[in-house]
């Protein structure tokens, strides 16, 4: 079956050593390598990157934004996970 | 989680667009909105796929080895748009071919701007000067639009295309203090260029039925006639500093409300435009359906050797 379309991967750069990958978009590709060709071409004319993830887009499992309350709510009502929830008295350095 | 009835789900999502918070691809949204959008962005790439075709025009005639390469790079970032923006409408359930598709059976619009003809080398210049400028006059309020996909996207184009405006300006800097033909040549393609590129930001307001509803969503934050009258005021000292002649005899600075006051639109050449009778809409679209058509062996070849290539790999 040759002409199916081509599938959408996820395109991912690093913009420079020592940063996450990070995401910027979608392209249609025939397979992996040629979806990096791709990439290169739509996402990094200007120098944006220094290394490139495809990632086929069927292949990610994302959570559901009706479970966001569920998933995420819980960490809101912790304040005592940030450090500013602590109080220190006056003229304590280095903490 | 109980079933919310429609209503709650709709006032749950005009309420985040007020607020600011952008929506994502998996979100609620309304039906309207989403075909609002699939439209609005499905149109917006194919107007830089075919925006590629004037330009292209030039490419092997281009005056110098600099101006090609310019031209080049310009034409391949308009390829790079109209791929953002294709890939924007498929987070919304969009089929890219189907999408493509519209384009060549007329049903889908395009910007009505490249259908007409670049005869001369100043029609580059005129067309990176004042259609990518009133492109990019559109474009940056977009970067604030309330689908997140589409207003990324508009961050980068908008970050793209200011070369192209300023490239498009140094060719007419360049024609207007030339010999007096190259001014002529200017002139004469700032006088075909300047309508139809006010003619851009689309009907007056009040024949403007979509902006209402898409100012609500926060797809769209200034109406038509405000982003044009902005490109008057800022165009018109732009052409005195050329030294070449605003072709509106009705252009008047009006020092009551701040702005210029400009002649009328010729709406019929607009619409006639619009509805596939300018210049060059059937040779357009044609010359997408062709591309399509004989580049399909590519797709098909491309897909040969990706399955050669997984072959090789598991044996």
């Amino acid at each position: 079956m040759v002409n199916k379309e081509w599938p959408l991967w996820e395109v991912f750069i690093r913009s420079k050593q020592g940063l996450n990958h990070k995401h910027v978009g979608s392209l249609r590709a025939a397979d992996a390598e040629m979806a990096v060709d791709n990439a290169r071409d739509v996402y990094t004319r200007r120098s944006e990157g220094i290394s490139i993830w495809v990632v086929e887009s069927n292949s990610i499992h994302a959570s559901h934004p009706s479970e966001a309350d569920s998933l995420f709510e819980p960490s809101h009502s912790k304040v005592y996970r940030h450090p500013t929830f602590y109080e220190v008295p006056d003229g304590i350095e280095h903490m | 989680m109980k079933e919310l009835d429609i209503q709650e789900l709709e006032r749950r999502f005009q309420e985040k667009i007020d607020n600011d918070i952008k929506i994502e691809p998996n979100d609620w949204m309304p039906d309207n909105y989403r075909q609002t959008l699939i439209r609005q962005i499905s149109q917006h790439a194919h107007s830089e796929i075919v925006g590629m075709l004037p330009e292209g025009n030039w490419i092997t005639r281009a005056p110098n080895l600099r101006r090609k390469a310019v031209l080049l790079a310009k034409v391949q970032d308009e390829a790079g748009h109209g791929l953002y923006l294709y890939s924007a409408t498929e987070t919304l359930g969009a089929d890219r071919e189907d999408t493509i598709d519209d384009l060549h059976s007329g049903k889908a619009k395009y910007s009505s701007i490249f259908n007409y003809p670049t005869v001369s080398w100043a029609d580059m210049g005129a067309i990176g000067w004042l259609v990518d400028g009133a492109a990019i006059m559109n474009q940056v309020p977009l970067c604030r639009c309330s689908y997140g996909p589409y207003a990324r996207a508009m961050v980068r184009v908008c970050k793209e295309e200011s070369f192209h405006q300023r490239q498009g300006f140094e060719i007419m800097v360049q024609l207007a203090n030339g010999a007096p033909e190259q001014k002529a040549m200017a002139q004469d393609a700032l006088n075909r260029f300047w309508w139809p590129s006010l003619m851009m930001f689309g009907p007056n307001d009040a024949e403007s039925k979509h902006t209402a509803q898409s100012m609500k969503w926060k797809i769209k934050r200034h109406t038509n006639d405000e982003l044009r009258q902005q490109m008057v005021d800022i165009t018109v000292p732009q052409i005195e500093i050329l030294g070449l002649v605003v072709p509106d005899k009705d252009i008047k600075w009006n020092e009551e409300t701040g702005h210029y006051d400009y002649g009328e639109i010729d709406w019929n050449e607009f619409w006639n435009v619009v509805k596939g009778n300018g210049p060059c809409n059937k040779e357009r679209v044609d010359a997408r359906r062709i591309a399509k058509e004989n580049g399909m062996w590519v797709r098909e070849a491309a897909n040969a050797h990706a399955i050669k290539r997984a072959a090789r790999k598991a044996s």
